[in-house]
């Protein structure tokens, strides 16, 4: 099968799936006990039942399920999700704004977890029994049993008690000007403690996946090769071994990127992060449906676009994979 | 374990070479033999009974409600009232301990059970099936792949208020498909082997096969996915709570941690004892599970 074909049938799946979740959507909302509109009466704390069906007929809430589907579905095409109950906005633009602190946050995350994990997992792999092997196998039993939120507030409070040099909430400083190095530093500084946390749950896994796939990779065939005709050292370990090693971590990190947006939600939480994680919390909280249907489509979104990206990219690094 | 221990014969490790010279051990006692003599899982098991048994016997020897001020807001540690401190609102820090363990421990203990049933279940029909019914199996698994579990089980769990029970059902619809894509591999790599063949030729139904035939011999791999599945499904729960969307009637750890977090730098005490037996408990767990993989495929052991 040619790589177009592919690509056309791997789209089309991924449209299969994002229709899949719009539907699901529309039907926990309609499965759920009560209606929008008895919603927006509980939180405007009372209404008439005359313009509670006025508002019915209003949202359309009052024709059958499958034209109220119909509806929806033409709507979410022409990327409308509906407004805000809460704030009266478009939930396009309420996710729009969101976005760029999360892709901040997810992006240094994932990237400082990357680097450091395969600089762990390379440097280990040379002595599998050495002490910086055992340090990877405690940091990865850590960095899967304790919870991330829990991290974060130790963080804070070793940070903000013991050595106050880091702020623990929001993005920017209150007395920010906006604009500039000195904004950019702010958000920088302000960028260290989320990214410190949340990066921790990533490295522990990238580490150890690094340090074992460099132990198998340094046991194949082409690396014994690559020594007996008198490589050196650092040849053999970082251009042979390192860019085979490499793959599997590549693929865990495309592949889990989408869901780190979602991973977000607890790390924003902790420290006020004005991301997209916080925008869903606070929406759960005030039960406005719209906003929240309308950043789980997204993030699912995300995770198929990030998936499909990652099969392409590994068919393109590794040309012995073909399609089954 | 006692699952291992009455397995059929036939199904004893089929790629092991017969060595009829040496005393032949079940596989089962082996394996049993190899975990208790691993520290590491030893402990894990240690850890996790003593969370057990204060989860359960606690509240016997110490009978109180966990949202009752006991004491003066912000008691610190060690003080003669509250051994823990007290909270914000001068809740016994000890006794939510005691009482928020139950919640989370119940419900990471059933949401697991949960998604293994279902992650079992439909890995065996799509592993030994195949054809249409494994693609239509794996269309679903994708799926729920590409949700984002924690936004969506916030999602269920706020439309359909939360409780316990709802609670349980999110965290387990959401958590399954890792399990059900290692049964379906499992099943795939027996379904042609020959003591399934000839299980078939003597007329087997095709349930008889999947459940009695075929599992007893994938089951090592999805006994240590099923541990790991709890300590992940107590971390999900924990996470839900913090948020404020576990149940709001019932005191677990995450609560705890959430609701005092504003107040964390005047009382760390009531944020850093909850963490903390999250993180043993979910520690022991995967002690627990890296030991039952060591000892249960030897193969790996290696690494």
């Amino acid at each position: 099968m040619g790589t177009l074909r592919y690509a056309a049938s791997r789209l089309l799946q991924a449209l299969g799936l994002v229709l899949a979740v719009v539907v699901l959507n529309f039907v926990l909302v309609h499965a759920a006990p009560g209606d929008p509109v008895e919603t927006i009466a509980g939180a405007s704390g009372g209404m008439s039942p005359e313009l509670m069906t006025q508002l019915r007929a209003q949202y359309g809430l009052d024709r059958s399920l499958p034209v109220q589907l119909g509806v929806y579905l033409g709507k979410v095409a022409q990327g409308d999700l509906g407004y805000s109950y809460f704030f009266n906005l478009p939930v396009t633009s309420m996710i729009a704004e969101r976005v760029p602190a999360t892709l901040l946050l997810v992006l240094s995350s994932v990237l400082l977890a990357f680097f450091a994990g395969t600089a762990l997992g390379v440097l280990s792999s040379r002595r599998p029994n050495g002490w910086l092997s055992q340090f990877i196998t405690v940091l990865s039993l850590v960095g899967f049993a304790a919870p991330v939120f829990w991290l974060g507030i130790m963080l804070v409070i070793l940070l903000a008690s013991v050595f106050p040099i880091l702020p623990v909430a929001g993005m920017r400083s209150i007395d920010s000007a906006g604009g500039g190095l000195k904004d950019v530093l702010d958000v920088a500084h302000h960028l260290v403690l989320p990214t410190l946390t949340l990066s921790l749950v990533y490295l522990a896994q990238y580490s150890r996946l690094a340090r074992s796939s460099m132990l198998d990779v340094l046991g194949s065939d082409f690396i014994r090769t690559a020594r007996a005709k008198g490589l050196a050292d650092r040849v053999v370990l970082y251009k042979h071994a390192l860019r085979n090693a490499l793959l599997p971590v590549v693929t865990v990190l495309g592949l889990q990127f989408g869901n780190v947006l979602a991973g977000a939600i607890l790390v924003e939480t902790v420290f006020n992060w004005p991301g997209l994680g916080r925008l869903a919390f606070e929406s759960v909280l005030r039960r406005d449906y719209p906003t929240i249907l309308g950043v789980l489509l997204f993030s699912s979104i995300v995770v198929v676009v990030m998936n499909q990206l990652t099969d392409l990219c590994y068919r393109f690094i590794d040309p012995r994979i073909k399609a089954s | 374990m006692n699952k291992l221990a009455t397995m059929p014969s036939v199904s004893a490790a089929p790629d092991a070479p017969a060595k009829p010279a040496l005393r032949v051990e079940h596989p089962g006692m082996e394996a049993m033999r190899m975990f208790l003599r691993n520290p590491a899982a030893i402990a894990g098991m240690a850890m996790l009974l003593a969370m057990l048994a204060v989860a359960i016997a606690g509240p016997w020897f110490h009978p109180a409600d966990p949202f009752e001020i006991k004491a003066a807001p912000l008691t610190p540690p060690f003080s003669e009232e509250a051994w823990l401190g007290t909270d914000y609102l001068g809740r016994d820090v000890l006794t939510t301990l005691i009482y928020g363990g139950r919640a989370t421990l119940l419900v990471g203990a059933v949401a697991a059970l949960l998604s293994v049933l279902i992650g079992i279940t439909l890995g065996a029909f799509a592993g030994y099936y195949g054809g249409k019914v494994d693609a239509a199996l794996m269309k679903l698994t994708e799926f729920f792949q590409v949700l984002p579990a924690l936004l969506f089980a916030m999602v269920v769990v706020t439309l359909f208020s939360p409780t316990l029970v709802t609670v349980t059902l999110a965290i387990g619809i959401v958590s399954w498909t890792g399990t059900a894509r290692l049964t379906r591999a499992e099943f795939m790599k027996y379904r042609g082997l020959e003591f399934v063949r000839a299980e078939r030729a003597i007329g087997a139904r095709d349930a008889r096969i999947i459940w009695k035939v075929i599992l007893p011999n994938a089951l090592p791999p999805l006994v240590v996915s099923a541990t790991l599945a709890i300590g992940a499904a107590v971390l999900f729960e924990a996470g839900l709570s913090f948020l404020g969307l576990g149940d709001p009637n019932q005191m677990s750890w995450g609560l705890m941690i959430g609701s005092s977090r504003q107040y964390v730098l005047s009382c760390w005490w009531a944020v850093a004892f909850p963490g903390a037996a999250i993180f043993i408990t979910v520690l022991a767990v995967s002690l627990i599970g890296d030991g039952l993989n060591d000892a249960l495929n030897p193969k790996l052991r290696e690494r």
